[in-house]
């Protein structure tokens, strides 16, 4: 008897389960961010089983070699023509293959290398056992101040772990402008949140700050992601899907099957509004806008600086072009509704980052007041509901996060005893001390301030310029006014570097390896190439604005 | 049962959560808070569910379980090594950043 025979002696074969069908995944399309994803689970096994000493040039070498090939992967796509004609949905309708998200995804894997040499810069700060250590803790898990740390210190250890925790955090970023569904949306939100979170914490220098940002980013985060999360279940409760076309058909009422228990929840505008509210409200969070930028400047001061600057540049663009799809693809239908919000939360984000920013007298809190500034001046562009809105908004991402990251570069190199010399006092004099030094943070200082010639100008500009055309001309008075109130403490601090005596304990300007160099020098060639000859880059974007649905 | 009344019942653990997270301050009790508004919001979403008679929200339930249990991980991990250097997990006394 056989097996089979001898088996149904006590089994009945059940129907046969209806046909599962397999998804279908256009793996090449996402291999981007597939790449990424994998590269960063090669390095959690690197960090398993490598030696110590190896696991620094390991993770160097991976994270370098990861972020080039996905960049590479993004640029066969975008000339291959799925930034433009071949847009389309990829992966059973969960990611969006298209311009924004080509060009958005570029950015952010740029600014991630960029950043990645940043964070593997380890001839700042001397050892005093001649280890060569990097920004990051010797061992998280060591009390500060207790003798565990001490011998984690001396046995020269380093956090190689955030190499792959910077991976993930920009696989994360990847997919969330591409997220096509809400759920997508989410998943990506944490994916990137989680490893920023942790980073937080690590800190060389300075830990219990440190730690103190991890935790009030941890928590406002944790509260705001909840927030979304309930956003996207009355959201879901009033379309019935959380994919943004049929979201975006059951807004429109163009839908064209309705079940009796869509009609019922359709009718409630409840639903739609506060749903729409608080994924809106979770985003705005991310990007740092006024009323919700509480955390912005406590977490931009008291993390690891390389970590800041990632922070401030890729979260940014992340966040932007997930807001962007979300009003542009799911609430067209909407907008008479989000565009006065939106105009509110322009308004006092601008005007709050600019005024604000004039009493920091850190310089990393500075810049962190300027950033939510600069998301007042990028809502502008958003605020459009033009193509020339979108392709605005791109351009100014892709200028401002170079900026940031070169701009961040530099306060590492700026120390004392203490770790860097944040406080805005000792920089006084740094232009007689360190002239080069010093003249790089000033041009990065004009470009935040949108002066002409750098990529603030050409960025600013683009946004102001499709604003008026949308229709919001006074939000381009409140801009400019703005950004003369910014521009009056970017120039009162180059005035500080460069026209006062610098002072007898003032600090000491650390000479970095190549990778800082080359971070602090990509910055300046973008600041300067975007500012002098934009007009390439205007048209690429110009290009990649249009979003598939 | 009415469905509706399950989505009252979230609304309400999704206040009860959120005032939890303003006015308590220990960053443990905090955490606990928002866990139980991502749980409010998991009731919504089965509730949702029934309604429309399809499986998207308690999927998405499921996905929502792992995400908090991910939280949980790095959130725990951040407060205790907080509460190992200051002997405290009051979020008031994590005040040495000021305007």
């Amino acid at each position: 008897m056989s097996a089979s025979a001898v088996h149904s002696l006590w089994t009945t074969a059940a129907d046969p389960i209806s046909k599962i069908e397999a998804p279908k995944i256009e793996y090449g399309q996402l291999s981007p961010i597939l790449i990424v994803l994998g590269a960063a689970l090669v390095g959690i096994l690197v960090e398993a089983f490598a030696p110590r000493r190896v696991r620094y040039h390991a993770q160097l070498l991976l994270s370098a070699v990861a972020l080039c090939a996905a960049f590479a992967a993004i640029v066969a796509l975008a000339a291959d023509g799925y930034g433009t004609t071949k847009a389309h949905i990829a992966a059973m309708g969960a990611l969006a293959v298209d311009g924004p998200a080509l060009f958005l995804q570029g950015t952010i894997l740029l600014a991630g290398l960029v950043a990645l040499f940043t964070f593997a810069e380890r001839r700042l700060d001397p050892d005093p056992h001649g280890h060569r250590t990097d920004s990051f803790v010797a061992q998280a898990a060591a009390v500060p101040g207790s003798d565990s740390e001490k011998a984690a210190v001396r046995a020269g250890f380093t956090t190689t772990e955030v190499f792959p925790l910077l991976l993930f955090a920009v696989a994360g970023m990847l997919v969330f402008p591409a997220a096509n569904d809400l759920l997508t949306l989410f998943i990506a939100l944490e994916v990137f949140s989680l490893p920023l979170y942790l980073m937080c914490a690590l800190a060389r220098r300075k830990r219990l700050l440190s730690q103190e940002a991890a935790v009030k980013y941890f928590l406002l985060g944790a509260f705001a992601s909840a927030f979304t999360l309930f956003g996207i279940a009355l959201l879901y409760g009033y379309a019935g899907s959380v994919s943004y076309a049929t979201i975006a058909r059951v807004v429109d009422g163009t839908v064209t099957t309705v079940n009796p228990a869509l009609v019922d929840t359709m009718g409630n505008d409840a639903l739609l509004l506060i749903g729409a509210a608080m994924i809106v409200m979770g985003l705005l969070f991310k990007v740092g806008a006024v009323p919700f930028h509480m955390w912005t400047p406590d977490v931009y001061q008291g993390a690891p600086t390389p970590l800041t600057g990632f922070m401030a540049a890729a979260t940014k663009v992340a966040a932007f072009g997930a807001l962007l799809r979300l009003l542009y693809v799911v609430l067209p239908g909407l907008r008479w509704d989000w565009r006065p919000v939106m105009w509110a939360v322009a308004i006092i984000t601008m005007l709050g980052g600019a005024i604000v920013a004039i009493t920091q007298t850190d310089v990393k809190r500075l810049l962190a007041y300027s950033s939510i500034a600069h998301a007042g001046f990028i809502l502008a562009g958003v605020i459009a509901t033009t193509p020339d809105g979108v392709s605005s908004v791109l351009f100014y991402l892709a200028a401002y996060s170079f900026v940031t990251i070169g701009a961040f570069a530099v306060v590492t190199l700026v120390r004392d005893a203490g770790g860097e010399a944040t406080h805005l006092s000792k920089w006084a004099g740094l232009g007689r001390r360190s002239p080069l030094v010093a003249a790089v943070f000033a041009v990065f200082l004009l470009a935040f301030a949108g002066i002409p010639l750098t990529s603030g100008f050409a960025g600013k500009f683009a946004v102001f310029k499709a604003a008026a055309e949308g229709g919001a001309a006074p939000l381009v008075v409140v801009g400019v006014i703005s950004s003369a109130i910014a521009a009056f403490f970017y120039i009162r601090v180059i005035v500080l570097m460069f026209f006062s005596e610098p002072r007898q304990d003032g600090p000491t300007v650390a000479v970095p390896s190549l990778l800082t160099s080359t971070a602090i020098g990509v910055g300046v060639a973008v600041t300067l190439v975007l500012g002098v000859a934009p007009q390439y880059f205007l048209n690429l974007a110009n290009q990649a604005g249009i979003f598939v649905r | 049962m009415n469905p509706v009344n399950y989505l009252y019942l979230a609304a309400l653990l999704f206040t009860i959560g959120a005032t939890g997270v303003l006015i308590r301050r220990n960053a443990i009790v905090v955490f606990m808070c928002v866990e139980l508004m991502l749980n409010a919001c998991n009731l919504a979403f089965v509730t949702f569910s029934r309604m429309h008679g399809n499986l998207d929200g308690q999927i998405i339930a499921f996905f929502t379980m792992v995400v908090a249990a991910a939280e949980v991980v790095v959130g725990l991990a951040i407060i205790v090594s907080l509460f190992r250097s200051r002997h405290s997990a009051s979020v008031d006394d994590a005040s040495l950043m000021k305007l």
